[in-house]
């Protein structure tokens, strides 16, 4: 598939090598050409320097063409707004966002967004490890479970 | 009609927006990150206006009573932050008028498209008083009178105005509204028959809200 990453952070680049050893076609998009060390010598994927809020570096990056995006920058509201143009402006339908804050994941999820947040993720898996419990799909993971009265 | 008004970003255009409201007689509460610049904030324009914390966060938007504001406005050199602040207070908190500020005029689109209606651009601005190619009539909506019947509303001159090397008397206004304020190279000036229009002047008027239209082509540029 035609994969698009937004941010070669940790998460970002390690999705990138994963993706690109399954042989699927990826692109990553990132502003600071430092981050690209994360790829190793020989990138396995198209790389574009530019912010992921950039029209013209997304339109270079071919996210119309795209099958899958992620965003997955450290910035809560680069990734959800990113999303919100690639979903709206490019017409792609799978995309899933990295969102630290918990209650900022959650109202987007509610927009309609494809929201991962990594804390939760994380801390359920933990916590099903520990138990000997078997590992369960994404979305019983990804929400952190505390209700905040608002 | 007083409103409350919670402006997010303590820069520049957060404080002199967040003075005019108060002077305007509007309960207004300013959102600052950056707790050093917070408190300087606070110094400037009185504690009681001020709060430090994030206006993209959830909570801080529940301490800030955004459940209660007429408007939010955000004004932050950072399009993402403003766009997610304004979202989350429509959809989140149900704030009926929200108004952002939009750093990289390209994102203009991206905010009407996904609801923020209300949008003011400096850059957009500023680049239409140096393009000659582009007309620079917009009035800009600074606020609202007697329920929405007068709007306050902020036009920029460029050289190709009609009011510019005018005096205010030989300009005829639509009828009920008038000229209230200019400001020049970043001093404000009151305006009385004898002030003469120059470009670049930035001219804050009261105008029937049935009337915005009108008082828009008398601002309006040259051959157009």
């Amino acid at each position: 598939m035609k994969v698009v990453i937004l941010g070669c952070g940790r998460s970002g680049a390690s999705l990138a090598l994963q993706l690109a050893s399954l042989g699927h076609q990826v692109t990553v998009i990132e502003r600071n050409p430092e981050s690209l060390n994360r790829l190793g010598k020989n990138y396995p994927c198209r790389i574009v320097l530019g912010s992921g809020l950039d029209l013209d570096t997304l339109e270079k990056a071919d996210v119309g063409d795209c099958h899958v995006f992620f965003a997955m920058t450290r910035g809560d509201n680069t990734n959800i707004m990113a999303a919100q143009i690639v979903k709206r402006n490019f017409g792609v339908e799978r995309v899933a966002v990295k969102v630290a804050d918990p209650l900022r994941a959650e109202a987007y999820r509610k927009l309609g967004l494809f929201t991962i947040n990594a804390a939760a993720l994380l801390a359920g898996m933990c916590r099903d490890w520990m138990s000997g419990e078997e590992f369960k799909p994404i979305d019983q993971y990804n929400i952190d479970g505390v209700e905040v009265e608002l | 009609m007083s409103m409350y008004i919670v402006v997010v970003g303590g820069g520049n255009v957060g404080l002199q927006l967040t003075k005019r409201l108060i002077g305007r007689g509007h309960e207004v509460l300013m959102l600052e990150k950056d707790g050093r610049q917070a408190q300087k904030l606070g110094n400037l324009i009185g504690e009681s206006h001020i709060m430090q914390g994030d206006g993209c966060d959830i909570l801080v938007q529940k301490a800030a009573g955004f459940k209660r504001a007429d408007i939010v406005v955000s004004v932050t050199g950072e399009d993402e932050d403003n766009l997610i602040c304004c979202q989350l207070a429509k959809e989140v908190w149900d704030v009926k008028r929200v108004v952002a500020r939009v750093n990289d005029p390209s994102h203009e689109d991206v905010f009407r498209e996904i609801g923020i209606d209300d949008t003011v651009s400096a850059t957009g601005i500023i680049f239409s008083l140096i393009d000659q190619q582009i007309n620079s009539d917009e009035l800009i909506p600074v606020g609202h009178l007697h329920k929405g019947h007068v709007e306050i509303v902020e036009s920029f001159l460029s050289e190709r105005s009609r009011l510019v090397g005018r005096a205010v008397r030989e300009i005829s206004l639509p009828q009920g509204s008038f000229i209230v304020y200019l400001f020049r190279e970043g001093n404000g000036m009151a305006v009385n028959g004898d002030t003469t229009f120059q470009p670049g002047d930035m001219v804050v008027a009261m105008v029937p809200t049935a009337r915005a239209e009108e008082l828009r082509s008398v601002f309006s540029d040259v051959n157009q």
